[in-house]
């Protein structure tokens, strides 16, 4: 740690090398915390999927819808604690781009989600309203929406008995952390049924809690079998694998992401950073000799150039991830497309030991050439 | 004038031929800039080939009928009653009386993908004979057409490639769906290619919709009869529809999803971007400092500030050129055509495509690197042709 004001007047004598060194490595790592919030965005919640909770949809996709009567059999099945359902609405408010998560829900489905914070008097509110909805935040405030407010959706999948739009009673705004979907638009499951003008008792999929994660796969392989050969055959999945699969509809984005991430950071962070570090060495030839005669040994100027490297690496690069985490921080690109458009937490300290592996990588070589040289030639070359 | 341009081009010349000699730090800005175009190529590449996927699904003489308020084919839905009236409507083609337009079924079927091995979303549509000659890029490359009556069915040729057990021969099951694959057909790439065909009467008994459809897909006499069509149908008071041009259906179908690839796609390379120039910066301060005494003797030599400012600039642009050319080729070799499938956000359903690096996108990442080989020289220049000749002269 003594050295350190040593290094820090080093970066000081080549001020614009430095300031310029220290803006592509701010720059790459931007660019990694932006492609980690694009990671967790299309990543749509897989990692804090509840271990407990089952999904079932029909077998053939969830396009087919299951009978409403299936409920109670589930819930008497043995392992299973809660149960409820979910219909996916569609809809669009106001404007046809306006698109955002309508589903229509039974009145026990946030029992299952505890993960949505809603006040206890605005369930109480919503639960006795059948005309009522409950949205997230997000939208929430996108929309302009306030408790009491009356909302019109327009229907695109299930159209009412009058008309094409139907109406709701906004009861409730629910909250959470940081990576939880906060724009969806839930509402009464029987008021769908009872305005709709088909597919009466038809639900569109089952999620429901378990006592043991453990028990999954015998569970959800008995429920399957309770189902077999009836009108509508059934898939129950944990929810982990439920949304896992729809990720991976889209595509394998994660390979894509770490190919960028890997262009991103050889061209901007390593290249740079290994070829301001050699010539700095290049440039102190003789200092370093001098250095060494006053007695450094190779270990410490092995430590003083990878100390060098690590400090323009950690500075610029922290820089860089502090200043995405609060830009995203707040939420503020959510949108319906990719809802949770975060940075976590592990992708922060994920990219500050980043920049240390790579801070010493693009050290190494340069510092092992100061490490070498011997006195008498470094001195002698100038 | 003469003279001066003849001064400008030997010092510029001057640089460019030297740059061997700064080989290391030469190829700090070439890479950078090279790792810039081959991700913002490769990028947009993927919205590219998306869009064309499905703009190049749509034929500007065929016309998409939904019902009024669906977004797409899965949330629209008619009785065969009115698909019998559309068949009436003036503007369309005829052939021996009969009207070119056919009623479809769409719904989707779980297949699984290879790249991942799980379950995606595969368009299954159900069609009635009249279809062929209504989407008459469609033809059969292996096997046969389906005999109409049967649980046979045909698949797309992209299909066939991005998902696995629903190949020439194999039999599909889910459920109480049961189809048997018997031919292979090609519509040039374009998103129906991810679709498995059959009878619109299978699909009809095995997802309970009686006597109902979609979607009708008509063909127009002419491009021009559209709005008589259109008009027709909206102010038919039996019907409750909606008439869209095919093509702009698929483009509005397409919209988000490359909306967003593009959104991705641009912040990446803006800002890899800032980040290459800063490299050129970095390599071509190295060059001016490494010739100081170059420059300065040619300033001597009586060269004007001009001539060595460009100069510098000159190489810088030589450098992001070559930069841009091998990234610009990495690209095209490593990725064009490559084959794949995405989910539409749109409609929920997949969509098999293939990356295009197009000749807009190459000149597109080119261009881009000259304005970073630019911007990257400018500063470096100025402070180039600004070298006091004495002191410059003096150092070293």
């Amino acid at each position: 740690m003594k050295y350190l004001p040593l290094i820090w007047r080093n970066l000081l004598r080549r001020k614009v090398r430095t300031i310029f060194t220290l803006a592509s490595v701010f720059i790459a790592f931007v660019l990694y915390s932006f492609l980690m919030v694009v990671q967790t965005a299309f990543s749509m919640g897989v990692d804090m999927a509840g271990a407990d909770r089952l999904m079932m949809m029909h077998k053939t996709g969830l396009i087919q819808l299951l009978p409403i009567s299936y409920q109670q059999q589930i819930g008497s099945t043995p392992g299973v604690t809660h149960v409820s359902n979910a219909s996916w609405f569609g809809g669009t408010y106001q404007d046809k781009a306006n698109q955002f998560a309508v589903i229509a829900v039974g009145n026990n489905y946030f029992e299952l989600y505890p993960e949505a914070k809603i006040p206890e008097d605005q369930l109480k509110a919503w639960l006795g309203d059948r005309q009522g909805a409950i949205v997230g935040r997000a939208s929430a405030e996108k929309f302009g929406w306030k408790i009491g407010d009356k909302v019109p959706i327009q229907a695109t999948i299930w159209q009412p008995k009058q008309g094409q739009t139907w109406f709701f009673n906004v009861d409730a705004i629910y909250d959470g952390e940081r990576d939880f979907d906060k724009t969806n638009f839930f509402f009464h499951y029987e008021y769908l049924d009872e305005n709709r003008r088909a597919a009466y008792g038809m639900v569109g999929w089952y999620v429901m809690r378990i006592d043991d994660p453990s028990h999954a796969a015998e569970i959800g392989g008995r429920l399957d079998s309770q189902f077999l050969n009836s009108s509508a055959e059934t898939k129950t999945s944990t929810e982990k694998a439920f949304l896992q699969g729809f990720v991976n509809q889209v595509g394998n984005i994660k390979a894509m992401i770490i190919a960028i991430l890997t262009a991103v950071l050889f061209t901007l962070f390593l290249l740079v950073l290994a070829n301001t570090m050699a010539q700095a060495v290049r440039e102190r030839t003789s200092e370093l000799a001098v250095l060494k005669t006053l007695g450094f040994s190779n270990p410490l100027i092995l430590t003083l150039v990878l100390g060098e490297s690590m400090l323009l690496a950690i500075i610029g690069g922290g820089l860089g991830l502090a200043a995405t985490y609060f830009a995203v921080g707040r939420g503020s690109f959510n949108n319906a497309l990719l809802p949770v458009f975060i940075m976590r937490n592990r992708d922060f300290v994920t990219g500050l030991v980043l920049c240390c592996v790579l801070g010493v990588v693009a050290g190494s070589l340069p510092a092992i050439t100061a490490m070498r040289l011997r006195i008498t030639d470094a001195l002698r070359r100038t | 004038m003469l003279r001066w341009f003849g001064q400008t081009l030997a010092v510029a010349a001057l640089s460019v031929r030297t740059i061997p000699q700064r080989l290391s730090s030469s190829a700090v800005a070439v890479v950078g800039i090279a790792g810039v175009v081959i991700v913002f190529v490769a990028v947009l590449s993927i919205g590219e080939g998306f869009r064309a996927a499905m703009s190049n699904a749509g034929s500007p003489s065929r016309a998409v009928v939904l019902r009024g308020g669906a977004d797409s084919e899965m949330t629209s839905g008619f009785g065969g009653d009115q698909a019998t009236i559309m068949t009436e409507a003036p503007g369309l083609k005829r052939v021996d009386n009969r009207a070119l337009a056919s009623p479809e079924l769409y719904v989707m079927v779980d297949v699984n993908k290879r790249s991942t091995g799980t379950a995606a979303n595969v368009p299954l549509r159900g069609i009635e004979p009249v279809a062929l000659q209504v989407r008459d890029e469609a033809h059969i490359v292996e096997g046969r057409m389906f005999q109409f009556g049967t649980n046979e069915a045909i698949v797309g040729r992209s299909a066939t490639r991005q998902f696995s057990g629903v190949g020439l021969g194999s039999e599909y099951v889910a459920g109480n769906l049961r189809i048997k694959i018997v031919g292979v057909f090609d519509t040039g790439g374009t998103a129906s290619e991810t679709e498995i065909w059959c009878d619109s009467r299978l699909v009809q008994a095995v997802y309970q919709r009686g006597n109902s459809y979609q979607s009708l897909l008509a063909s127009l006499d002419s491009p021009a009869s559209f709005e008589t069509f259109k008009n027709w149908l909206t102010t038919n008071p039996q019907l409750n529809v909606q008439v869209r041009r095919e093509t702009e259906f698929y483009e509005q179908q397409s919209q988000v999803m490359t909306g967003l690839i593009r959104g991705i796609g641009y912040t990446i390379a803006v800002l890899m971007g800032i980040g290459a120039v800063f490299g050129a910066i970095l390599t071509m301060y190295t060059a001016v400092s490494t010739r100081t005494r170059e420059i300065a003797t040619l300033r001597a030599l009586g060269f004007n500030t001009t001539s060595v400012l460009i100069s510098v600039l000159a190489e810088s642009l030589a450098l992001a050129a070559i930069g841009g050319l091998i990234g610009g080729l990495a690209a095209y070799l490593a990725f064009n055509g490559y084959q794949t499938s995405t989910m539409n956000f749109q409609t929920f359903s997949q969509v098999a495509f293939a990356f295009a690096v197009t000749r807009s996108l190459l000149i597109q990442g080119l261009s881009y690197a000259l304005i970073m080989g630019l911007i990257g020289g400018l500063l470096p220049a100025i402070k180039a042709a600004r070298l006091p000749i004495a002191t410059a002269l003096r150092e070293l």
